[in-house]
């Protein structure tokens, strides 16, 4: 960077070109540790859920056939399918190849690949969360900058407190209210699910976007809030800068200052924070989809938690830790491309 | 700081010189706290969700929780003797948020108190040694950053039983890494300082510079964290005692919720099962989180302005 900033004497072109070449091994270097950092994190968390629901005290084969007529020598068949008579080592082994070729095992309760399960269930997550991330997001950065720039103004103060006091809401109890004022109650949207019945075509689209009012709306509020705070005080640390008072100095007028200035800058750190958190925002839906009965991975979750169904949670406690992952690792290769000044 | 001439300090005596100290600093930490209001609102009601919690047993009739002998009839509405209702066993809904204020305290407590002393030991570790140890650690710690509380919550439940405790272990140890980062970013910033240099030319250890000059440096920053991390954990307190994996027999405001939805409070709209526990959540979480702002305001001047 120092050098960059203070042009000296012209360099010679092989100095430059042996400077560029080892610029390029640097930034392979520096992609090659995040993507080799986030494999170990992805083996970890592989090892952990081999591990962890290993520890549950009780016999998987017992809770699987509880409540039926079956005999010994059929439970030593179902120990022998699930391989629970093989060696420790073994069964990870197993479980790790059967992990990286997408077999998850099959669930207890539906008697399914888990795979087939999330399968099923994945679009209906995707659909209300990415709605959500993004009306969120934009939301919370638009209501950011504002409160930023006019910080210490009444409506500072107002959307700084009505943000903070979303933050603290449960969403689960947020999404009763929800449903208690305005779906039993006034009755202008359903109560629960993703489709009414005997609806097909075209005209599914309008349904369900009226029954994912509600769940996105309990989504958004808990989630907006985040982004508003970050927003707000990234700008407001941009707006002391000494580019600032210079844009200002130019006489150029107080939109553009903002929005060729200071909003690009303070996005920078605002954007990792978003992708760092829409791995938990997936997450997060666990409560809102068992609320609203929204037919997606978390209130899969959900019904995997009562039994307990160890390959269902298991394989959505992978799915789960991925995506943060991922977006982790998404999140710190972006952000030398958007931001020149951290390049390696 | 300017502790006089080294005749003063001999007859002060060192010890009573630091007291003075420390009771100047708070003094300047209380004048500048006092004056965010939002910050002042918050510990007004963290006082009073304390003083009740505290006085639970005295506000409240010895059968208050109990199902087999409860005050009331179950379901009733809001009346003259029960001013917000009864609960599904008859007992009365003010008694079940005083005694669940309880609850979420002690579990906020407990759970942040597991999750700043693993935070800091480890953050402090890792800061102050680098190398490959740090490396490992931070692998550790990134680990444990991507596992959600809930499964490990829903696991924990299994083995140790569904309790208090197993909640709060299932918090501690998973909101950890988060001040363990903040806390070895903290470490790394103080230990380039010049005086830490100084520390060990003059023959100070590793023990010396981490316990009298990294440590005290830290412990602001931690206090803050500590602050907003009460209220994440009575958050995820009542997330767990809603999806019923918390002690059947303890009356928190997350189970109330959840026994409300049971009953079908949803869609008999029967508004005083469900409102307050949610508003007593929301006011202590608020008060949580507005008290840490206010700490950080004062430890940290740039942002006290902005937040003015």
């Amino acid at each position: 960077m120092a050098d960059s900033a203070f042009p000296t004497a012209p360099v010679p072109q092989l100095a430059q070109s042996m400077r560029d070449r080892s610029g390029v091994r640097r930034r392979l270097r520096y992609y090659g540790e995040k993507v080799a950092g986030s494999l170990v994190s992805l083996f970890a968390v592989i090892l952990t859920s081999f591990f962890l629901f290993r520890i549950i005290p009780g016999d998987p084969v017992r809770t699987m056939t509880h409540g039926r007529p079956v005999s010994i020598e059929q439970q030593e068949q179902l120990r022998r399918d699930f391989g629970l008579d093989k060696p420790l080592a073994q069964q990870f082994l197993d479980y790790l190849t059967g992990v990286l070729r997408l077999d998850l095992g099959d669930s207890f309760q539906f008697n399914r690949p888990v795979t087939d399960l999330i399968g099923d269930r994945l679009w209906p997550t995707v659909l209300l969360v990415g709605t959500s991330v993004v009306i969120s997001a934009a939301l919370g950065l638009w209501l950011g900058v504002r409160c930023a720039w006019n910080h210490g103004s009444l409506g500072d103060r107002v959307n700084t407190g009505v943000a903070l006091t979303l933050w603290s809401v449960p969403s689960f109890w947020l999404g009763l209210i929800l449903i208690v004022i305005f779906a039993s109650g006034a009755g202008w949207f359903p109560t629960s699910g993703m489709e009414s019945t005997g609806v097909s075509g075209w005209e599914r689209i309008p349904d369900i976007a009226h029954h994912m009012v509600l769940p996105l709306v309990t989504l958004v509020a808990v989630v907006y809030a985040q982004y508003l705070m970050i927003m707000r005080s990234s700008l407001l640390d941009e707006m002391g800068s000494d580019y600032i008072v210079t844009a200002r100095a130019k006489g150029l007028r107080d939109v553009i200052v903002r929005r060729r200035h200071a909003v690009p800058n303070a996005l920078l750190p605002t954007i990792t924070l978003i992708f760092v958190n829409l791995g938990f925002v997936v997450f997060g839906a666990v409560l809102v989809e068992t609320i609203f009965s929204w037919p997606g991975l978390g209130q899969l979750f959900y019904s995997g938690l009562a039994v307990p169904d160890l390959p269902l949670v298991q394989g959505l406690f992978i799915l789960f830790s991925a995506a943060v992952i991922l977006m982790n690792l998404l999140a710190d290769l972006l952000y030398p491309v958007v931001d020149p000044r951290v390049r390696p | 700081m300017s502790a006089g001439t080294p005749a003063t300090v001999a007859a002060a005596g060192p010890r009573r010189l630091a007291w003075a100290r420390r009771r100047r600093t708070v003094a300047r930490f209380w004048r500048q706290y006092r004056q965010n209001r939002a910050g002042l609102f918050g510990l007004v009601v963290l006082a009073l969700f304390v003083l009740t919690a505290l006085l639970a047993p005295v506000i409240t009739a010895d059968n208050a929780l109990s199902v087999t002998q409860p005050p009331g009839s179950p379901l009733d509405g809001p009346s003259g003797d029960f001013p917000l209702g009864t609960d599904r066993s008859g007992r009365s809904m003010i008694d079940l948020l005083i005694w669940g204020s309880r609850v979420s305290l002690t579990v906020g407590f407990w759970a942040t108190f597991i999750s700043i002393a693993f935070g800091t030991l480890f953050g402090i570790l890792a800061g102050h040694f680098g190398g490959w140890g740090s490396m490992v650690l931070m692998r550790v710690t990134d680990w444990f950053l991507v596992m959600p509380s809930l499964v490990l919550g829903v696991v924990l439940a299994a083995v140790m039983g569904r309790s208090l405790t197993t909640i709060i272990v299932a918090i501690g140890v998973t909101s950890w890494p988060t001040t363990a980062r903040l806390v070895r970013a903290q470490t790394l910033a103080v230990e380039a300082r010049p005086y830490i240099e100084r520390a060990r030319a003059l023959g100070g250890g590793h023990w010396h510079v981490m316990s009298r000059h990294v440590l005290p440096n830290v412990m602001p920053i931690v206090l803050a964290q500590t602050t907003l991390m009460v209220g994440q954990a009575i958050l995820i307190e009542s997330t767990f005692a809603f999806l019923g994996l918390g002690d059947p027999t303890t009356a928190s405001w997350g189970a109330t919720i959840q026994a409300a939805r049971d009953v079908g409070a949803v869609s008999s709209r029967m508004w005083w099962y469900i409102l307050p526990p949610g508003i007593a959540i929301v006011l202590v979480v608020l008060a949580f989180t507005l008290c840490g702002r206010a700490i950080e305001g004062v430890l940290n001047p740039k942002l006290r302005e902005r937040q003015s």
